[in-house]
């Protein structure tokens, strides 16, 4: 009886003691995000003013802003979306509609969960394989090429995951007034999966406005303003690379800037993302 | 009269069999544009490995098999040798995974068995916004905050700690940098930690509630349940979720190259500056003059997808086996 007394005490402790590490663990998790966000908002926001969204990258030692990297950040991006999102939902489309029990979408699937969790880096050697080498020097269009691949399985994903989600009836309804099946799936099934595939583009946008590797030898980097798609320019991620690793006091607070700025846009992208599948889920 | 109609009928007929013959051209079209983007998602994996080999064929054919085992990289007498990166990348991703795994399961234990209902969306999305963060903020973060904090203040302590413990004080020997090996694999394990937690987390959810039931009915506590019922049963969901972490980690580029120190050189210390295949590329590859240096980089960035191809298949791998199972 004291055995099975002390047995029973001694596995209620064990559970504490796992249970609390747990809390702790979570704790340590928020902690990471607060201490991350805390030191990004302390730095960064005292280098927010006018001049920064106004000026230009400034010489080492003098005070200048950044916008031409953010103009090109916004070049790039829209041109790696655009060129990435068709591709990602046709693609998606395919496995969802067209080929949903075919080998080939089981294959496509496989090489594009991987694609999503790839080195982008890698993606950056690829397009400077592809492209720059061929052309002979670096370009903005090479660094929204490397963006676009990236965009691709993210969009693939989302776009079968929400196309798979859409009930079958609709689409037998759709059929059986005589609709062929590429306007069942532009009428009746993407406008069902509307507010999944956003999400994805979305979180497409999130993902590629704060990456870097792959602009390092694609895009390159500007000093100046250059709104020329077949020369190097100047971008947000690369910008803050070259910045924050300089000695320089200036160059350093524009650094904290940019961070604040790409963190602000992408953590505000993906709660608005979450938000519109979460109204999805409750529904 | 008859005729009339008749002519009216086969002119309907007509215009109905062109639009049915409209109808499946444009299906056609649509689903040869769909099929083509599907497999232009296969030609851009080959059209990577395509690249990598070809341009990384000129040091491979140089350097030949020993470029994995030699540690000197000087671009001075070009010689070349990836065992110094390799030897990085792996040690930092694999200490960021020891560091990783037991908080991201512990969370995601918090999350499904003890967080109240109503915070447990709040903060499993505030542990997946770690995983939004882009990677050059952690580097950021690192460099300034991070890095002079450990160098201040704990890896002296640590230094001091295992100053007379033969084997642990030379893997803790100083000078205390800051940055280094640990201090990436520290970061590492923070932008994984996310990954690692919401995959658990998914897996956790996909244990039936009867199993868990009957072993809360025969007395069993959540700890017991966690350990004997809920970890076994997901076992091979939770390994492909800590290998989808690995190959993030492996392939991690902006975060480590703020905080390796960029060191050639394997050091038996963990506060010695290194470097890895990520890192090495994004410092060097704009700068490298010469076509055997550059080759050199891109056979690195070879060498880096192999692994991670081959580590995030077998993510993929067991994380499909679990879907299989419960049918999802």
């Amino acid at each position: 009886m004291a055995t099975a007394q002390s047995l029973h005490q001694s596995r209620k402790r064990k559970n504490a003691v796992m249970m609390a590490l747990c809390v702790i663990a979570a704790g340590i998790g928020l902690a990471w995000l607060a201490l991350i966000l805390g030191a990004l908002l302390y730095k960064g926001l005292s280098g927010v003013n006018l001049a920064v969204f106004t000026e230009m990258t400034p010489p080492p030692g003098d005070a200048g802003g950044l916008l031409n990297a953010i103009y090109g950040s916004i070049v790039m991006t829209i041109i790696g979306i655009v060129v990435g999102t068709p591709i990602g939902v046709l693609a998606g489309t395919y496995m969802a509609e067209y080929g949903r029990f075919s080998k080939l979408t089981t294959v496509v699937r496989f090489i594009n969960d991987i694609l999503l969790s790839a080195p982008s880096i890698i993606v950056g050697l690829f397009v400077y394989e592809l492209m720059v080498r061929p052309m002979g020097h670096f370009s903005a269009i090479a660094g929204a090429v490397a963006l676009s691949i990236l965009v691709i399985p993210v969009v693939v994903r989302t776009t079968e995951d929400m196309l798979n989600l859409v009930p079958n009836a609709l689409r037998e309804a759709g059929t059986a007034i005589g609709a062929p099946r590429w306007v069942v799936i532009r009428s009746v099934a993407y406008r069902a999966a509307l507010s999944g595939i956003v999400t994805g583009i979305l979180l497409a946008i999130a993902r590629i406005s704060g990456e870097t590797a792959p602009l390092l030898f694609t895009a390159l980097n500007n000093q100046f303003w250059s709104s020329n798609l077949n020369a190097p320019m100047a971008s947000l991620p690369v910008t803050i690379f070259q910045f924050a690793l300089s000695p320089y006091e200036e160059w350093q607070q524009l650094a904290w800037t940019g961070a604040l700025i790409i963190t602000l846009t992408v953590l505000g992208l993906s709660i608005i993302a979450r938000s519109l599948t979460g109204r999805r889920e409750d529904r | 009269m008859s005729a009339v109609s008749e002519a009216a009928t086969s002119s309907a007929m007509r215009t109905r069999e062109a639009t049915v013959r409209r109808f499946a051209f444009t299906d056609m079209v649509f689903r040869a544009a769909t099929r083509a983007s599907a497999i232009l998602v296969l030609v851009l994996l080959g059209g990577v490995a395509i690249s990598l080999i070809a341009g990384s064929w000129e040091a491979l054919s140089k350097f030949g098999i020993s470029f994995l085992s030699t540690e000197s990289w000087n671009p001075v007498t070009e010689n070349f040798g990836a065992l110094a990166p390799i030897y990085g990348t792996i040690v930092t991703s694999a200490i960021a995974i020891i560091i990783a795994v037991p908080i991201g399961i512990g969370i995601a234990v918090f999350l499904t068995e003890l967080c109240p209902r109503p915070l447990r969306r709040p903060i499993g999305i505030a542990v997946e916004l770690l995983a939004g963060i882009p990677s050059i903020i952690y580097g950021i973060w690192g460099l300034f905050v991070f890095a002079p904090f450990l160098q201040t203040t704990i890896q002296p302590f640590i230094i001091w700690l295992f100053k007379g413990v033969p084997g642990l004080n030379s893997l803790f020997a100083g000078p205390p940098y800051g940055i280094g090996l640990l201090t990436s694999s520290l970061i590492l394990a923070i932008m994984v930690l996310p990954f690692i937690t919401s995959i658990t987390k998914d897996v956790f959810d996909t244990v039936p509630a009867v199993l868990k039931e009957s072993a809360y009915g025969i007395g069993c506590t959540t700890w017991e349940v966690t350990r004997r019922v809920t970890i076994p049963y997901t076992r091979v969901g939770i390994m492909g979720g800590v290998m989808l972490g690995l190959g993030r980690a492996l392939g991690e580029t902006m975060a480590v190259t703020f905080v390796i120190g960029n060191a050639h050189r394997i050091s038996a210390s963990l506060f010695a500056p290194g470097t890895t295949i990520s890192a090495t590329i994004a410092n060097e590859f704009t700068e490298a003059d010469g076509a055997i240096y550059t080759s050199s980089l891109v056979a690195l960035g070879l060498i880096l997808f192999i692994i991670t191809f081959i580590i995030l298949a077998l993510a993929r791998y067991m994380l499909l086996r679990i879907d299989s199972r419960t049918g999802a």
